[in-house]
């Protein structure tokens, strides 16, 4: 039987990685993911969790640990943040390459410099070419289905991919909720013991990571061709999970109130508790304004941004990150796909949050507001910063 | 497998474990690997960064390992290698070795942080340091394990300067300072005293580490059927030593009566026969203190 439990963000986490049994965590403290790992630690020590907790001693230590034991075919699990990730970022294509399914939290956070400690998605959209599949998740229950759930998909023979889980650093690793925890019973027939051919053997030995000079790009078109195939896993282990488990997620997007909308928002994360309010309200006022909530970045729902972006007149895109030079790194993802229509929708980038600035309901109304007046013909700046306490002349 | 210690080519067998690989002809790290494997194994696991070795022997779908092995990120050796063995651990694996290879560079410089972390865990692994004394494999740079007076691509003797102006970081006791079960220095020019204690290594059931020099004809401008020799020489003339620690002692596995010469030694490589004799003084003098150093605080 399920129980619910009031944990943090970390703490749902920690749970999950529990319940999924990995044989090998690495990882490397890092604010504000170590509440996950500390309580990853307390499993293991009374005996909860039977798996071997390697004190590494850095983030590109955890990764490269982490790729080592699963290179010997074992269940795997890391976690990081900001800096961290950066710091691993040299082993993450080294893992997506070799195909090993490397399940790892991150906690969104913002980069130095400035320091900073909150929440935005500069770290982990810097790493969107890297071969990992990446999931946002809005809150704490969704973020232990989706450590859940990422085993199982990363696993899948069809995948083999390793997958970041990420949630926003403090607004959801600290913050307590109630949440539903699994019985061990039904995650253990959900998420089968992970065996695979794709590993080092002592009955059978051989290579991996192997050097490819003249098969490079074979070995890496196998990967595409094969990242394009995971959309249709996820939506079906979307499926399976809400099925035995009762919550289902949409799959790649989660469209709110989009099926007449004239504007759509599109957000990752926590902030779309925000917008989801803000919808509500708008609504009952008579807007016909919608939410998308973007919740792959890779691989990018390309069929879902499409269909949405046909049937409105205005999409704006909420960036917790800027591509500094350019725009918003999500509003460059959607733009691209969005180019493939014959006639597109308006288009604005809200650039927000960044270093864990707050995106209230208020700016949340404004940048919809902006969209509506758009949509009505009105021109509007491409790219506009939110709740900046400068002006910008672009 | 090493149940016994293996001293002499006798207890070696005649499988090949490492071969068909594409290293220059005299290479010295190739001998180190292909020793090593002997002694480990068929069930062994290799892991290997960027170095000359991996770059020889891991060209897909020509692989000269016939044991499992892979590649490392080139700062991680020390951590795959426990990754490996916490897996292995963890899935039930039994009578396996977890061995990494790598170079001078590879664990003085960018891997010095993995290997630490790795002795400090304690993980049941075999760390391999082939000392070639540069980095050989992207064309003789200067690593912290080049020699004063060597002359390399990024330390290129002149009118200034000749060549290194360091001496090599001292890893061996570096590694001891951390209280490591095993670790010991070795030379390919002494074969029977280096795959002793690669098989001590295989018996330890914590961390080892084994710094063998491993003489590069390409990189030290010597010709090709000298490599065995220059590793003996090395030795002999005292710019390198035979040593073992163990239960936090220090021992010393070789007294030379009285050094080699050691100009002879230097000036029959190409990035040394530029030295002055002011140079050789100083090279001579770091030896002296380093044996003085020797005597009076280990066991002799």
């Amino acid at each position: 039987m399920s129980k619910k439990i009031f944990v943090s963000g970390d703490e749902a986490v920690a749970e999950a990685v529990r319940l999924a049994k990995p044989h090998v965590i690495s990882a490397y403290p890092i604010t504000p993911q170590t509440v996950a790992v500390e309580r990853i630690s307390d499993f293991v020590e009374d005996g909860t969790l039977k798996a071997e907790y390697l004190h590494v001693e850095s983030e590109h230590s955890a990764m490269s640990a982490a790729m080592g034991a699963a290179a010997v075919g074992a269940r795997t699990f890391t976690a990081t943040s900001s800096q961290g990730l950066l710091y691993m970022s040299e082993v993450l294509p080294y893992v997506s390459g070799a195909r090993f399914p490397i399940v790892m939290m991150n906690a969104n956070r913002t980069l130095a410099t400035p320091w900073a400690l909150l929440s935005d998605h500069r770290d982990s959209l810097s790493q969107l070419d890297s071969g990992w599949i990446q999931v946002y998740c809005e809150d704490a229950q969704e973020t232990l289905d989706m450590i859940l759930q990422a085993y199982r998909i990363s696993e899948d023979p069809r995948v083999m991919a390793p997958m970041m889980v990420n949630l926003d650093g403090f607004v959801l690793t600290h913050t307590y909720e109630m949440v539903e925890l699994p019985a061990q019973a039904e995650v253990d027939a959900f998420l089968p013991a992970y065996t695979t051919i794709n590993r080092m053997d002592l009955d059978d030995p051989k290579t991996v990571c192997y050097a490819a000079m003249n098969d490079y790009m074979e070995f890496h078109m196998k990967q595409e061709l094969d990242m394009r195939k995971v959309p249709s896993v996820i939506e079906e282990v979307d499926r399976l999970y809400g099925d035995k488990f009762g919550r289902y997620y949409d799959g790649m997007v989660e469209q709110y109130l989009c099926d007449d909308a004239e504007v759509v928002l599109v957000t990752l994360g926590s902030v779309t508790g925000t917008a989801r309010v803000v919808v509500d309200a708008m609504r009952k006022e008579g807007h016909k304004v919608g939410l998308v909530k973007l919740r792959y970045m890779r691989p990018f729902p390309r069929e879902e941004i499409l269909d949405i972006a046909s049937r409105v007149r205005a999409i704006g895109v909420l960036d917790k990150d800027i591509s500094v030079g350019y725009e918003g790194i999500v509003f460059t993802n959607v733009n691209s796909t969005v180019a493939d229509l014959e006639t597109s929708p308006g288009r604005i980038n809200f650039i927000g949050g960044l270093g864990g600035r707050n995106i209230s309901k208020e700016n949340t109304r404004g940048m919809f507001n902006e969209l509506l007046e758009l949509a009505r013909g009105e021109k509007k700046e491409k790219i506009q910063f939110v709740n900046a306490r400068c002006e910008y002349h672009g | 497998m090493a149940d016994k210690l293996v001293t002499n080519a006798r207890d070696l067998t005649n499988s090949e474990y490492f071969y068909g690989h594409r290293a220059c002809a005299g290479c010295g790290g190739s001998l180190a690997l292909r020793l090593a494997m002997k002694v480990l194994g068929p069930r062994t696991f290799v892991a290997i960064p960027a170095n000359c070795m991996s770059a020889v022997s891991f060209l897909h779908p020509q692989i000269s390992f016939s044991t499992n092995s892979m590649i490392s990120p080139f700062a991680a050796t020390g951590a795959v290698l426990s990754g490996i063995e916490a897996g292995a651990r963890a899935l039930g694996m039994k009578d396996y070795h977890v061995v990494g290879f790598a170079g001078d560079g590879g664990t003085a410089d960018i891997g010095i942080q993995a290997l630490s972390g790795a002795i400090d865990r304690g993980d049941r692994i075999i760390y391999v340091c082939y000392d070639n004394e540069a980095y050989m494999n992207t064309g003789i740079q200067k690593s912290g394990l080049t020699p004063y007076g060597s002359s390399t691509t990024t330390s290129p003797a002149g009118r200034n300067l000749p060549g290194a102006t360091r001496m090599k970081k001292n890893m061996f006791e570096i590694v001891a300072a951390h209280d490591i079960a095993y670790a010991a220095t070795a030379s390919i020019g002494y074969p029977e005293d280096y795959l002793r204690k690669i098989s001590k290594a295989a018996q330890c059931a914590s961390t080892s580490y084994i710094h063998v020099l491993a003489p590069c004809s390409t990189g030290w401008g010597f010709p090709i059927e000298k490599t065995v020799e220059m590793g003996k020489e090395a030795v002999d003339c005292g710019l390198w030593y035979l040593a073992e620690f163990e239960n936090g002692e220090f021992r010393l596995n070789r007294k030379p009566r009285e050094f080699s010469s050691l100009e002879d030694y230097l000036k029959k490589q190409a990035r040394f026969r530029h030295l002055t004799d002011k140079d050789m003084d100083v090279i001579k003098g770091n030896r002296d203190r380093k044996w003085k150093k020797i005597q009076d605080q280990w066991t002799v």
